[in-house]
């Protein structure tokens, strides 16, 4: 009887097991981080694109209006994509566009510019990839929205159609 | 007396690659324990794309500012989430990972102990 019940438990005990196992193998071993937390804008100074001068991050985002913080390279191919949306972002007066250079060429990323046209109102430079780890950004393209100093969405890959009509809604 | 400039000289050399080396051991560390983000299965010394440089960088700025090992974590994970630790803090979401082997270790024991001491008696 003792031997019984010693033999059911393991055989539950690795039923169990296995059980667990088999449901972790469901899930998706792709990672993404949480994009729904409300964090701050990490504080930074970067080199501005255009000149030698520095700038910091409370001189940059400084208004209560909305932001969009965009993680970008000549050297990218989906941010080929996403540039027609940026583009027509741009248009729109109740958002900002900031543009961050990421381990690009000068040279390079100006030739991009001059082909697809600026969308940014600022760029700055990161030329070892370590402000984009202050935002968490692990890719390009990557963009951010901003309003008062907090980061409301985040669109990790290039911005498409849907993302373009979200971004639209908030800053209505 | 010329010897035991040289001696020191040597002496200081050494003290000097040693620091160094100490130094590049403690970022090996670091980097070993962190996973890359972008390429599946990597730890952020193995791999070699933009994401793990950039992290190898940030590595070194940080123990040059003076931070230590645990500081270097933290910040990391508040970036990107405990994903980025290989070893996963216990908690509400590991306590089974971490228990789990002490468990299975419980049990072999007992059937161990059941199969060989409680029957010879």
């Amino acid at each position: 009887m003792k031997n019984k019940f010693f033999s059911a438990s393991i055989i539950i005990i690795f039923i169990f097991i296995f059980f667990i196992f088999y449901k972790g193998l469901e899930n998706s071993n792709i990672y993404t981080p949480k994009t729904n937390v409300k964090k701050n804008v990490p504080f930074f100074e970067a080199k501005l694109f255009d000149s030698s001068n520095k700038i910091k991050s409370e001189d940059i985002f400084n208004k209560n209006n909305f932001y969009l913080f965009n993680v970008w390279a000549s050297w990218c191919i989906p941010c080929k994509d996403e540039h027609p949306f940026l583009m027509k972002l741009s248009e729109n007066k109740n958002i900002e566009l900031i543009g961050l250079n990421y381990k690009d060429s000068i040279l390079n990323a100006k030739n991009f510019l001059k082909k697809y046209n600026n969308p940014y109102k600022t760029i700055i430079q990161d030329i070892d990839g370590t402000i984009g780890i202050e935002w968490g950004a692990y890719g390009v393209p990557e963009t951010f929205i901003i309003n008062n100093d907090k980061i409301i969405k985040r669109i990790i890959g290039p911005i498409n159609e849907t993302s373009f009509l979200e971004i639209k809604e908030i800053i209505k | 007396m010329k010897l035991f400039k040289y001696l020191i000289i040597i002496f200081f050399l050494f003290s000097l690659s040693l620091s160094n080396a100490e130094n590049n051991n403690l970022n090996n560390k670091i980097a070993k324990n962190l996973r890359c983000l972008i390429c599946q299965g990597q730890s952020v010394y193995d791999s070699d794309s933009e994401f793990a440089n950039s992290i190898k960088i940030i590595i070194n700025k940080k123990l040059d500012e003076g931070q230590n090992e645990n500081q270097i974590y933290d910040f990391l994970e508040s970036k990107y989430g405990e994903w980025i630790l290989y070893d996963p803090k216990f908690g509400k979401s590991t306590y089974f990972l971490w228990l789990l082997p002490i468990l299975i270790f419980l049990i072999g024991g007992a059937i161990l102990v059941k199969l060989f001491i409680i029957k010879k008696n």
